[in-house]
């Protein structure tokens, strides 16, 4: 590793009002290297790529491509110094086929379209790198893998040399994971540059030949790939060691007891492109976890809705503390002691244009009503969420200020704290540690274990696979709406219920 | 402060637009407003008739404003302002032997149910996914005129009324008290209850705290347990409902009896009050006491002037991208 970097970054600083996002940063990025930015959330990470990306103006510092200079003011910009970027939200039109996707985002179309030889292109280009991707499928068929395939092509089709990834891995299968790592070493060994941003230690020591670990919005260190240990990067994380705090036992006192939640071959509609419920059977026990895993869209969100009673059954029957509940509201589940963590507080949970503590009293604004509904009791709902957030151990927050003021991390502390505040009897936890950072999803998993240990049930839905193994009583595996496996995470591997999640159980078995 | 300037700043450029609007028409621009100022706020009859004005202003104002904080589009407080007008006619021509105090809160509660109603109507479709609220309040707008335009040319015309399409008279006891003299009546009161309910509905109690929650992030409040169907329902009933008493009002204390030309779109116009406002009580008033002043000056330009009754909707519309520009065209 002799040869100068191809993309150096000195110094750069960015502050937004209140937080000082990149603090003198400096970064370089070699050719035919895959580089990882590592660090909590609010670390900086994603403002430094994105200021790369032209997305944000630095305050002050320099960028230099091959040693010169240069100023990208928009994404524009970057494209023509062949920078691109892959997002977690991909930007393409479901109805059309990959190759018209791919071609509208080439520059300079000509005003006729040569679709043969841009085909073409494709095809040579996913041959080289082992996309297998077809390029006359429309989007809408591809899976999240496939569909993050596109997206790099498109870049390369667009001659990007460096390739920026925003937690790639987010929402992707073990296997694709996998896959997605083989794409990654093809397109190093052409002398791409490619830089991703993870929360994710695992994956940062599969496929990184360097790591830059940031805190803080600074650069904490950058060290080989292949000299990178799992408690080095956690050091270099956070600055002290932090134990993984899960508490995980061995038996399950559940089993005498009555079913908390039972759902008796429960279907829904199917909206879009996700899969309704088909024929789901599921019991919940008090003081057990019950782990669902899946390909995000396989039927879990309905899964979460039909049991909150969101989504309606159109066959089946449910029943809640030995009582049918088919067809209670959302606000009678929720009065009978029914908490629901979601996974993007701020989509579906929080109300950042409320205060705190309005945000607070919607957990059951009936409790918190005098008159009957002519005003509200302010001081129970402040009382109750501050015992909450002490029980907890949470910070504070000021109760007046809208919620959207604080943090994306005490937003989602302060949605757990709401949740927990009236000791609910039955967790419908939704992606919790989602895009937290190490710490703050250490701390959402502890309070799942301690609710479960004081006799709560829980139904965890999640994709990380390690956090399910870890948490859960017994696991069940989603697929196309069906549940086609359930174990306990004693009798099954990961791998095996990766297998059941894609579906694709023994055929590509023989071929792995 | 700064925004204070800037909207006087626009206000001031609009009334200049207007004034070549003026010229070209070969007005003297200056005549005009001078003549608008003295006929409305020169005299205490002409604040009274800005006063009675904006009392159906109000009214309508309020049936946008309050649905309109869960993000629904009432365009038909027009329509809302014909049926409640209607329902209250009916009230009033076939129970002519109540006395007052019996028959001017029937009349009432018919307005606004009549109102409330056609609203409801459009908020059940909204919530079976039918169809949105702001299409089918819009096209009520004119199955209502029409279908108030089929009573008084049909089975309600007064036959003393040599052939005018018009309901009979209403009786005395159906007439809305008026007060000092003036025409302002007893809609004034109902309009400055409806405000304060308004306000403190939405700002104190648990429904507004639900509302409020709709209106910022509706897939929360849903997951909450809030039910929004049963908030879009109740807000477009509540709101056509006071739509529907400005309409009550109209017919009753202003005209006397039903007639095609119930209203110079006032719905419309609180339309447009309500998003000036962005739905803030103090707000409706100073918008309503604007465009009151307007469509009055309107008219004294139709009849000192000779401009047509359209002319004046130049103005209003001009007021309206001051309005829009004040928020950098941004709705709120």
């Amino acid at each position: 590793m002799n040869r100068s970097p191809l993309l150096t970054l000195r110094s750069m600083t960015k502050s937004f009002p209140g937080v000082l996002a990149n603090d003198h940063v400096d970064l370089d990025i070699y050719g035919g290297e895959v580089h990882a930015l590592l660090g909590e959330n609010g670390a900086g990470k994603s403002t430094l790529m994105k200021i790369l990306y032209g997305f944000y103006r630095p305050d002050s510092g320099e960028i230099r491509l091959n040693g010169q200079p240069v100023h990208i003011r928009s994404p524009h910009d970057a494209r023509q110094f062949r920078i691109g970027m892959v997002f977690q939200d991909f930007v393409q039109i479901p109805a059309m086929t990959v190759a018209e996707n791919i071609t509208l985002f080439l520059p300079d179309l000509p005003f006729v379209l040569n679709q043969a030889s841009i085909i073409k292109r494709i095809e040579e280009v996913s041959e080289r790198y082992g996309f297998k991707v077809n390029p006359h499928a429309p989007v809408w068929r591809l899976s999240v893998g496939e569909r993050q395939k596109v997206e790099v092509l498109k870049l390369l089709l667009a001659d990007a040399r460096i390739l920026i990834f925003d937690e790639p891995t987010r929402s992707l299968a073990p296997h694709e994971v996998d896959g997605l790592f083989q794409v990654f070493a093809n397109l190093k060994r052409d002398g791409y540059a490619l830089a991703f941003i993870t929360h994710k230690m695992k994956e940062v020591l599969a496929c990184a030949d360097r790591i830059t670990v940031m805190r803080r919005g600074k650069v904490a260190g950058t060290i080989k790939g292949s000299e990178a240990t799992e408690s080095s990067l956690i050091e270099l994380m956070f600055g002290k060691q932090i134990e993984e705090a899960l508490g995980r036992r061995g038996e399950t006192p559940a089993d005498g007891r009555k079913p908390l939640l039972e759902l008796k071959g429960v279907n829904t509609r199917s909206e879009g492109m996700a899969w309704g419920l088909k024929d789901v059977h599921l019991i919940i026990k008090p003081g057990e976890i019950v782990g669902v895993a899946g390909v995000s869209g396989n039927g879990q969100k309905e899964l979460g809705d039909v049991v909150l009673g969101l989504e309606k059954c159109t066959k089946g029957v449910k029943y809640l503390h030995g009582e049918k509940y088919t067809d209670w509201s959302v606000a009678q589940v929720r009065e009978s002691g029914v908490a629901f963590i979601p996974e993007d507080p701020l989509g579906m949970a929080a109300f950042p244009w409320l205060s705190v503590q309005e945000n607070m009293a919607m957990v059951n604004t009936r409790m918190y009503s005098k008159q009957g509904g002519l005003s509200m009791d302010w001081q129970a709902v402040r009382s109750d969420l501050q015992a909450s957030l002490e029980r907890l151990e949470f910070n504070i927050p000021p109760f007046y200020v809208p919620l959207g003021f604080l943090s994306g991390g005490n937003i989602q502390r302060m949605i757990l704290a709401r949740e927990m505040a009236h000791h609910p009897k039955l967790i419908i936890a939704f992606y919790p540690t989602r895009g937290l950072d190490v710490q703050s999803a250490n701390s959402a998993r502890r309070i799942l274990s301690t609710s479960r240990d004081q006799g709560a049930g829980i139904l965890l839905i999640s994709e990380d696979l390690g956090e399910l193994f870890n948490l859960s009583d017994r696991l069940v595996v989603m697929f196309q709406g069906r549940i086609v496996g359930e174990s306990t995470p004693q009798e099954i591997s990961m791998n095996e219920v990766g297998y059941l999640m894609t579906g694709s159980k023994g055929e590509n078995k023989k071929s792995d | 402060m700064a925004g204070l300037i800037r909207f006087v700043g626009l206000f001031a450029l609009a009334l200049m637009i207007f004034a070549a609007v003026l010229l070209v028409f070969g007005k003297n621009p200056i005549r005009a407003y001078w003549d608008i100022f003295s006929a409305t706020l020169g005299s205490s009859y002409g604040i009274s008739e800005v006063l009675v004005r904006m009392i159906p202003l109000i009214l309508t104002a309020l049936a946008v404003a309050l649905p309109s904080r869960i993000w629904l589009i009432n365009v038909g407080g027009e329509g809302q302002l014909f049926i409640g007008a209607l329902f209250a006619t009916w009230g009033a021509v076939n129970f002519t032997n109540l006395p007052a105090w019996l028959l001017l809160p029937s009349i009432g509660i018919l307005g606004f149910l009549g109102g409330g109603l056609w609203g409801a109507i459009s908020g059940f479709m909204r919530v079976r996914g039918w169809a949105s609220e702001t299409i089918s309040t819009l096209l009520m707008n004119y199955v209502a005129i029409l279908l108030v335009n089929f009573f008084v040319f049909g089975p309600w015309k007064d036959p003393e009324s040599a052939n005018y399409p018009q309901s009979a008279p209403f009786p005395d006891a159906a007439i809305l008290p008026s007060f000092f003299g003036t025409r302002i009546h007893l809609g004034a009161v109902l309009a400055i209850v409806g405000l304060i309910l308004f306000y403190f509905v939405l700002s104190r109690t648990r429904w507004g705290l639900e509302m409020r929650a709709i209106g910022v992030n509706q897939e929360a409040a849903r997951r909450n347990g809030i039910s929004t169907s049963r908030y879009i329902i109740l807000l477009m009933l509540i709101g056509g409902g006071m739509a529907g008493l400005a309409g009550m009002g109209e017919v009753s204390a202003i005209h006397g009896q039903l007639r095609p030309s119930l209203s110079p779109g006032l719905g419309y116009t609180g339309f447009l009050i309500s998003w000036m406002a962005g739905g803030h009580p103090i707000g409706i008033v100073a918008a309503a006491f604007l465009l009151s002043v307007i469509t009055s000056g309107g008219d004294i330009l139709q009849m000192t002037h000779r401009i047509p009754a359209a002319g004046v909707h130049i103005l209003m519309a001009l007021i309206l991208f001051v309005v829009l520009a004040r928020r950098g065209g941004k709705p709120r």
